[in-house]
């Protein structure tokens, strides 16, 4: 439960002639006119921050948004996977903020926000520039906890066991492991325990290496040694290993020997609670918690992520803050692009709404995620969420799997359907 | 605070639960968009482009009517017409919520030219 209201308090204010009063009340200035002054800061340039800066200005165009993002160019996480496999470069999934900028008048700043002044709603950033703000979106993705695992480090992960789960750099690296890894040798991947980003992530990247392997180098194999008793889209994912893959692809959960106790990376070596696995390339995704500034700013709770109003994404912690996101704790939801975007867009309605002295709509959030098992050969989840006294949760009979039972045709055009949805959701956040 | 999120829970269920409901219901009635079907239509961008305008192998909605969009809708949450993912999603929406998803599509296009 992320918020601070019991499910009969919910009912009670609901059904009884309380609700329509609770809207005047003065607990917040809902009819108190048009603000003045309407600007809007957006920290990152992620799914969740480009989406929430371009349907800002697209609601509202007299709404002064600024962008802070220190990269020019934003890899995606999603399809970084396709990379690693060989099935798309690195270009095909960059992304950049000229039409943010020059169609939709945002104002994108090539820089980093070193701290936040929820008193005096300023940023200050990196170049010692101050902006001011009438609503802040934080939107930073995760951060890593290198130190949870004894002999991980950053500069483990940026030199001989990349964790590859922020595209760019990271990807590379991996990708040029693979390349360089002699036929028969052997890949351990090493997923993180919930909650994380992207919880198919790993299992696609197991997918494609298997795909990239079999291509290349038959011999070799790949061990997934997991801190989970089960991932998702198992029951797919397992049959499309066993008809794309067979014998190739090892999974073991974290009580069958899965879970990591430490790693020598000298020696390219993992110990686990069963033994020592040595590998030729260790994919090392560590446990991971809201990003650095959202910590900074004071807006993380003992969790490790930001709690947030599940209608306007506002901090719980912090008043006009809104948090969005992989950082956020959002419910049902998981950690996915997907669902950073389609926060994005509801936070951005909501403040569109709060800046002309409406109510914020209850949202309406979706998620959809496609993974590749094979260049033809896709699976997805889906779901529709809406808003309960329990919180966000999973509207009942609606979404879900790929059947178990789906042909090849059904398996193709998921697969097709993926890349189809690549570019739309590129398009509608960047584009 | 936690004041504050019980006003704005309750708001929301107000609106997402259709009760005509006081100064609110008039603006609503004034503005160009339905607020409710735009929120539940910003949804279907993410896969099917920014007002429903496609860049791939993904069905365009841009230019179709309301009523073809109502009917599509509903034919893929009873089951009626295939797909392989949107069968899932329709049945998260109330005829209601779909009848609004087709309006502002049916019309967004028509507000853009």
């Amino acid at each position: 439960m992320g918020q601070n209201i019991s499910r009969r308090d919910f009912s009670k204010l609901l059904f009884t002639g309380a609700a329509g009063s609770a809207l005047g009340i003065g607990a917040f200035p809902l009819r108190a006119g048009a603000a003045a002054s309407k600007r809007v800061v957006v920290v990152g340039g992620g799914f969740g921050g480009a989406s929430a800066a371009k349907y800002l200005k697209k609601l509202d165009s007299s709404i002064s948004v600024t962008l802070i993002e220190p990269k020019a160019v934003f890899y995606t996480c999603p399809f970084s996977n396709w990379v690693i496999g060989g099935l798309k470069t690195m270009q095909e999934i960059a992304q950049k903020y000229a039409v943010l900028k020059n169609r939709y008048k945002v104002d994108v700043l090539a820089d980093t926000v070193v701290s936040v002044d929820g008193v005096k709603s300023t940023v200050k950033l990196k170049s010692g520039k101050v902006v001011g703000y009438d609503r802040l979106i934080v939107s930073p993705g995760i951060d890593f906890d290198f130190e949870a695992i004894e002999g991980y480090s950053r500069k483990v992960a940026e030199s001989v066991m990349p964790h590859a789960y922020e595209a760019g750099p990271q990807t590379v690296l991996l990708q040029k492991q693979l390349h360089s890894l002699k036929d028969g040798g052997k890949v351990i991947i090493c997923p993180p325990a919930n909650p994380f980003r992207c919880p198919p992530g790993p299992y696609e990247r197991a997918s494609l290496i298997a795909h990239y392997l079999k291509e290349n180098k038959p011999k070799s194999r790949i061990l997934i040694l997991d801190a989970k008793e089960k991932f998702s889209k198992q029951a797919l994912f397992t049959k499309g290993w066993e008809r794309l893959y067979p014998g190739m692809i090892e999974w073991r959960s974290a009580s069958t020997g899965g879970r990591i106790l430490n790693v020598d990376s000298s020696a390219m070596r993992v110990t686990t609670e069963f033994g020592i696995e040595k590998g030729d390339v260790i994919n090392l995704i560590p446990p991971q918690k809201a990003g650095k500034i959202a910590f900074d700013a004071g807006l993380v709770d003992s969790s490790g992520w930001c709690p947030v109003n599940p209608v306007s994404f506002e901090s719980l912690i912090q008043p006009g803050i809104h948090v969005i996101g992989d950082a956020c704790t959002a419910g049902a939801m998981p950690k996915s692009g997907f669902a950073a975007s389609s926060q994005g867009k509801v936070t951005a309605a909501a403040i569109a709404r709060l800046f002309r002295g409406e109510v914020p709509v209850a949202p309406s959030l979706v998620n959809t995620c496609y993974s590749l098992i094979g260049p033809g050969y896709g699976i997805s989840v889906a779901a529709v969420y809406k808003l309960t006294a329990d919180g966000i949760v999973s509207i009942k009979g609606a979404g879900g799997l790929t059947p178990m039972d789906a042909d090849d045709d059904q398996l193709s055009e998921e697969a097709t359907f993926a890349r189809g949805w690549y570019n739309n959701i590129a398009q509608d956040i960047w584009g | 605070m936690e004041e504050k999120i019980k006003v704005m829970l309750v708001a929301a269920a107000l609106l997402f639960a259709s009760v005509p409901g006081g100064a609110d219901a008039k603006e609503r009635e004034e503005a160009a968009v339905d607020p409710r079907g735009q929120i539940l239509a910003f949804s279907c961008a993410s896969c099917h482009g920014t007002d429903g305008k496609s860049v791939s192998i993904i069905p365009s909605f841009y230019g179709k009517s309301p009523e073809y969009l109502e009917m599509a809708l509903k034919d893929f949450k009873s089951g009626r017409r295939y797909s392989t993912v949107m069968m899932r999603h329709a049945k998260g929406y109330t005829d209601e919520e779909i009848r609004l998803i087709a309006e502002y599509y049916g019309t967004v296009w028509q507000n853009n030219n």
